[in-house]
Formats: structure tokens, sequence, C-alpha cells
């Protein structure tokens, strides 16, 4: 390892307890990537409907919120930017 | 009234049954009564680490079947007074045995002794079930590696899916100079993602291949390992201890090393 990586490289304790976070959050849902990328694709088409979404800024996961009895409940968050509402068209 | 303890991690080779052998040893050294019983149908495995690979001559699954008494097919360590093991069949399979079956084995052998552990096998198919059906209280066996947590975590939800409360976790194979380093997970990081009591941390240590091969466990031995198993069998019996200091002395050039390699 040179002298200048020593100051760049992220741990391998930190990108093992990242990667193993990530996998967690879904082996805990019980949901497959595959899953997850069609409930996104069903989410745009509807709000497709009514709004002209961001599909660059937008960001679905299922996140791990505490269900206040010390424990966690899995919960879908869905962050989708609007760019345009499609009201006048109406 | 004995306690049924299953040693469980899902992933295999984390050191389910070096942890039951050593466990086991050293309740039977701190003077209770303990049974072994390996419930891994056709890898049997315990009764090497205990070094009693010579003396089967009934089995979990003649028991189980009624071909002998328990009495018959339980092997006395002759090392130690109170410590007994029912080693595994080695020519049949997990199918040969089912849940019910194994809990009531358990409660038959709680009147006799005061921990009843059971070495369970890796996977969570039948033998996993079997191993879990007539547990109190399961101890989950992981190493700092991402494949090892995940499989835990997977496990700890079985364990509350079958109303097993009490589960706490062994942080395995631990080296505090890559932990140091920030090249492996810390046990706190395992505990954080985990979310179960600790009950454990046990350094990866020579000695233990060096006792797996002489067939004899080291807990309570000088060596780190035998001194964590040994705190992990008194915090079993629920006595607060205090967890070891796996750094040992560093010098000053070392710690301004590890000041240097933090990022």
């Amino acid at each position: 390892m040179g002298f200048a990586d020593f100051f760049r490289r992220k741990s391998s304790g930190n990108v093992a307890k990242d990667r193993l976070k990530l996998v967690l959050v879904s082996d805990r849902a019980g949901c497959s990537p595959e899953i997850m990328e069609q409930i996104k694709n069903d989410i745009i088409q509807v709000i497709s409907k009514y709004v002209e979404i961001d599909l660059d800024g937008l960001d679905i996961k299922i996140t791990q919120e505490p269900d206040g009895n010390n424990g966690t409940v899995p919960a879908l968050f869905a962050n989708i930017p609007i760019k345009e509402m499609r009201t006048k068209k109406l | 009234m004995g306690e049924v303890i299953v040693i469980t991690s899902g992933k295999g080779g984390v050191g389910k049954t070096t942890t039951t052998a050593n466990v086991g040893t050293g309740l039977a050294k701190l003077d209770k009564k303990v049974v072994l019983i390996d419930t891994d149908i056709g890898l049997r495995n315990l009764d090497v680490v205990m070094g009693l690979e010579n003396r089967i001559v009934y089995n979990l699954v003649d028991v189980i079947e009624g071909n002998c008494r328990i009495k018959q097919a339980l092997i006395k360590d002759k090392r130690y007074p109170n410590l007994y093991l029912l080693p595994s069949a080695q020519t049949r399979d997990k199918t040969a045995v089912n849940p019910e079956q194994m809990k009531k084995l358990c409660d038959e052998l709680r009147d006799e002794f005061d921990y009843i552990l059971m070495d369970c096998p890796a996977g969570i198919e039948q033998g996993f079930r079997n191993a879990i059906a007539g547990a109190d209280r399961a101890l989950v066996v992981t190493t700092p590696e991402v494949s090892a947590v995940r499989d835990a975590d997977r496990i700890i939800g079985l364990l509350e899916a079958n109303e097993i409360r009490r589960t706490h976790l062994i942080v395995n194979r631990l080296r505090m100079d890559m932990v140091r380093r920030g090249d492996m997970m810390s046990s706190d990081d395992v505990v954080e993602i985990l979310a179960v009591d600790l009950i454990g941390i046990v350094p990866d240590d020579e000695n233990i291949v060096i006792s797996t091969n002489q067939g004899e466990p080291l807990v309570g031995s000088d060596s780190m390992a035998g001194k964590a198993y040994m705190n992990i069998c008194r915090r079993v019996m629920g006595e607060d201890v205090p967890f070891l200091d796996l750094n040992g002395r560093r010098n000053l050039l070392q710690r301004l090393g590890d000041i240097f390699r933090k990022n």
C-alpha cells in the first residue's frame, strides 16, 4: 500500500459493516432486489399518471424504523422528486 | 431442573462444536452436571473435539429409536466427574429424528443434568429444527465476517419465531490486531448490527487448533481463548464477569501507529 492510499483508503472493516447493513435490510424484509425493482417500476407508473417524476433523483428503499418497543420494523421509504405537475393537461 | 441451551450459527465452520466442547467442559469444571448432545446426524464431530471418539457404543439415533436406554448411550468423560456426551450417528441422516422426539429427549435429561448443551448443525433445515426443539435458550456463534454475521441474523430471527427468547451472542475468532487496523469488524460493530446481548468474545488463538488436535478442550487454561471460554461459562451461569482486555500491553510506538491507521 502506497503512502497516498494510506489516507484515501476506506478501512475494509467499515466496508464490511456497510455491506452487511445493506444486505440485512433486504434479508430482514424478505425482499429481493428484483422485487424492489418491480415495486419501484410500479410506483413510477402510477405516479407518472399524475405528475412528471425526476427519475434520476428517485430513491426507493426499505429501511428499519424503531417500533417503539426496542425492536425495528421495516418501512418502505420513497423519495420521489416531481419535475412538473400534470394537472393543467387534464 | 436443567436448562437446555442450543449452540447455533447458521453458517458452518465458525466454531459451534469448539464452543459447545469448551462451554460444556467449563461448566463441568464449575461443578455443574453437564451433558453435550451432538445433533449433527451424519456428520459426527463433537466426539473427536472432546477426545471421546474411541468410546462410542450407542448414539443419539439409537436412543431415539429405542435400541438402548439413554444411560447406555451417554459417554462419561473420565477427566471430569460431571461431564457426559451423547454422540451423533455417523451412518444416518437428519430425517432419522424429528423435533418432537428431540424435545422429549431434552425433557427426560432435565431431571438428571444442570445443563444440556445441543451442538447444532449448520443450516436452517431439519437438523436445525431438531436441535432447537427442546431449547430454553440459545448461544449464537459468529465470526466478524459479512457472511457469518448475515447467517447469524437469519438464525436470530428463526429463534425468535420459534419462541426462544433468551438468545446471546458469541463473537468468535476476533483478531484485535486487524480490528485496530480497521481491517476487521469489532465485536461492537457486530453487536450493533445484530442487536442481541453479547455473552462472549473469543480471540483467534492458535491454542484452539492445538487443543482440538489433542482432543482436550482448553477452557480454563492460561491461554486467551481458555480464559474467554471460562468467562462465557460464568456468564451462562448468570455471573456478571467483565470482558477480557484483548489488547494486551501496547507500547507508545504501537499506539501512535494505531492513531495514524484510524480513518
